[in-house]
């Protein structure tokens, strides 16, 4: 009992200052107050020194005609739109080349990363040989070959070289014919839909005849089939109705079809050449770390090199790669502002147009880094999903 | 909300530089020892380094003569070359002293952007450049609907070019870049089929190209550009003193003074120069603007009179042969005019 007495006082007894729960919220609280505290200064320090240079702020000028225009626009935007919309043109372009950049990085990676394990000695080196030259290169110089070296040795629009289909390619960039939809073609949209829910369904069934009976279906070739052939049916029975807008040579360009700028291909070459290289290195470092007795034990369960790299190795793999994958697909987001050394219109060079027309910096600034975040952080989440369907879960 | 989101970003903009601006411009310049002079990153006859690395042109010798008119020494003088985008932040937040890089007055710029500019050193007007040998037949910039146009983002410039072709009813392809050394290389590497800038600027750029001969400027000029320095609201006394150098380039060419005959000219009988050279007795022509009496002397030393410093740099002593045109003095049908020393 006496003992019992004693630990019970013992924290009372200590001094009030030696209290290491009072110490650590002191501590805590402290840190908050300063940190808010320089942060109000720093706040206050702007908003005074705007104010005493005459310096307009706040953020009504998104509201002002911008009056330039701008070469890419994916969304209606002229002249007479607002600043506040010539910034959201700038962001939309910034998404766009960012989603196709990860979409072929990652495609060329996983190419390059599996060709660098290959057993064939020339792709195994051609893959070496691709990975070390983009990654000891900085992005820009890669963005500035494409577009000074590759795309702007093209020769001019009178001397376009033609392509089949009726597509050009000049030094003002890719042409091709633009689909132009007449009455009727909804059905085909409708009949794409169709084939899509059908070859999920029939891959769904498929699996689970297989997981029954052990007996495979073609799968592959029948969803082809289904989303190929549906939508081609549905356009000869509503009577042909798509028909082509070509490019034709005028005074100075090619007019009519639709035009991928060289600004365009250049930054999106660029990005994913250079984001795969190190997409590359992860996936091999993914595949690698499969334990050699995962593919020793498929193939003795007699599984040829193809199904135990889809079904064995890269299932564990991906696990590997995936949290990696997410900083290149971030590092490829942030890599699309040096878009503006070669005048593609991202979000950093519209924002940077408006305020430099405007000249209220700290609002501009501010609104690119937002924006910036906000993108990452959405990426960040997807790939978390994706991270944690992947996820091993144990039984 | 808004004053807490100007925060996050605004120290290292704004905040600390533009406290240290605020002690007065002039002293600060003082101390340092040197004029702190906001350039173009390359534009032949305003402001663009010669191949001993040295600033030339009438934007780098207008700095020249603020620092004669401060330090009594033109070499006193820093550059830093600046693109368009970039020009209002580094004045606004203290980086430049002034701003002397073929800038078009505008109001915007002289209220919402808070500077002030001093007065109007080139009277330009934006034009149009084609290649002549690959688009016959286009004389007019009216002809060029459709056309692929180069222009450097963030100027006036861009603007007038969007208003043009929309008020003449013609479509047209931007193709923007920031930098100037970026939209001369696009054009002549046969990105765009025309160059639009300021005509002054046409023809220096026309100089550095491939084959000079093959590019012509159109005639049409379709907007004012009044190209001057401009240094930040909130300080009168460094605002008048640059106002009063480029007024003094001026009268002293009005007045007949000139680099070579300065020294002889202060002994003249006419009581208006030596009264602008500070030889009245007792005079304080220069100590009640903040800089010594024979300030002007040191101007025409360091760079010449306007005339002379136009001359050598985009003039007749030029590769780009401009003429005065509306950029003579008013006693000679020009515009240039400036108010009386006394």
């Amino acid at each position: 009992m006496a003992s019992q007495e004693i630990l019970r006082e013992e924290p009372s007894r200590a001094s009030f200052i030696n209290d290491p729960k009072v110490r650590s919220l002191f501590f805590q609280t402290l840190v908050i107050v300063i940190l808010f505290g320089s942060v109000w200064w720093i706040v206050q320090n702007v908003i005074d020194n705007l104010a005493r240079l005459h310096i307009a702020s706040g953020f009504g000028f998104l509201k002002g005609r911008a009056g330039f225009d701008i070469s890419d626009t994916p969304i209606a935007y002229t002249s007479d739109s607002t600043y506040g919309r010539a910034i959201i043109v700038g962001l939309i372009n910034t998404i766009i080349v960012a989603v196709a950049g990860i979409i072929t990085a990652t495609i060329i990676g996983f190419v390059v990363g599996i060709g660098r394990l290959s057993q064939n000695w020339l792709i195994r080196k051609i893959c070496t040989v691709y990975v070390e030259i983009f990654r000891n290169i900085p992005p820009l110089l890669v963005i500035f070959f494409w577009y000074s070296g590759v795309l702007a040795v093209l020769p001019p629009p009178r001397e376009s070289y033609n392509l089949p289909f009726g597509s050009f390619l000049n030094q003002r960039g890719f042409y091709f014919p633009r689909a132009v939809w007449g009455d009727g073609s909804w059905l085909i949209l409708v009949a794409f839909l169709v084939g899509l829910a059908m070859a999920w369904f029939v891959a769904r069934t498929a699996r689970q005849r297989q997981m029954v009976t052990g007996q495979q279906f073609p799968v592959f070739w029948t969803s082809i089939a289904l989303i190929a052939g549906l939508p081609l049916l549905a356009y000869a029975l509503s009577g042909f109705p798509l028909s082509f807008d070509f490019p034709k040579q005028s005074t100075f360009n090619l007019t009519g079809g639709f035009q991928v700028k060289p600004e365009f291909l250049s930054l999106y070459l660029a990005l994913s050449c250079y984001t795969a290289a190190f997409i590359a290195e992860i996936v091999r470092a993914g595949i690698r770390g499969v334990s050699r007795g995962q593919t020793e034990a498929a193939g003795a369960l007699g599984l040829r090199s193809g199904p135990i790299l889809r079904l064995v190795v890269v299932p564990q793999a991906m696990r590997i790669v995936i949290p990696p994958l997410t900083s290149q697909y971030l590092n490829l987001t942030k890599n699309s502002s040096l878009a503006i050394a070669i005048g593609y219109p991202d979000l950093t060079a519209t924002a940077g147009t408006v305020l430099n027309q405007t000249g209220q910096a700290v609002e501009g600034v501010l609104i690119m880094m937002i924006a910036y975040l906000v993108l990452s952080l959405v990426t960040s989440a997807v790939m978390n999903v994706v991270n944690a369907r992947m996820a091993l879960v144990e039984r | 909300m808004k004053h807490i989101a100007f925060g996050i970003l605004g120290a290292a903009a704004l905040g600390f530089t533009a406290s240290a601006a605020s002690a007065g411009t002039l002293d600060t310049v003082k101390q340092k020892g040197f004029i702190q002079c906001g350039v173009s990153t390359g534009l032949a006859g305003f402001s663009a380094p010669d191949d001993k690395g040295d600033w030339q042109g009438i934007d780098a010798d207008f700095c020249r003569a603020v620092a004669a008119a401060v330090f009594g020494d033109g070499s006193k003088v820093k550059f830093t070359p600046l693109s368009a985008k970039e020009r209002f932040t580094a004045l606004q937040s203290g980086e430049v002293d002034i701003l002397s890089r073929n800038t078009t007055w505008t109001i915007n710029r002289d209220t919402a952007l808070g500077l002030n500019f001093i007065g109007v050193t080139y009277y330009d007007g934006q034009g149009f450049m084609i290649n002549a040998k690959k688009l016959p037949g286009v004389n007019s910039a009216l002809q060029l609907s459709g056309a692929a146009v180069c222009v450097q983002s963030g100027t006036t410039t861009e603007l007038n070019l969007a208003d043009y072709f929309k008020s003449n009813k013609m479509e047209y392809n931007p193709v923007v870049f920031e930098k100037l050394e970026e939209v001369n290389a696009a054009y002549d590497a046969g990105r765009c089929d025309v160059y639009t800038t300021d005509q002054s600027g046409l023809y220096g750029i026309r100089l550095t190209l491939g084959s000079p001969a093959d590019h012509v400027v159109l005639p049409e000029i379709i907007s004012k550009e009044p190209l001057g320095p401009a240094v930040r609201q909130g300080d009168d006394q460094w605002y008048h003193i640059v106002k009063w150098t480029y007024f003094a380039l001026l009268d002293a060419e009005e007045l007949g003074i000139t680099k070579a005959n300065v020294e002889e000219m202060k002994a003249s009988d006419n009581p208006e120069i030596k009264r602008v050279l500070g030889q009245e007795a007792d005079t304080k022509i220069g100590t009640d603007l903040g800089v010594s009496n024979d300030w002007v002397v040191n101007i025409v030393k360091a760079v010449g009179n306007y005339g002379e410093v136009f001359e050598k740099n985009v003039g007749s002593g030029s590769p780009l042969k401009i003429a005065r045109g509306i950029n003579a003095l008013w006693t000679k049908g020009g515009l240039q005019y400036a108010p009386p020393i006394r």
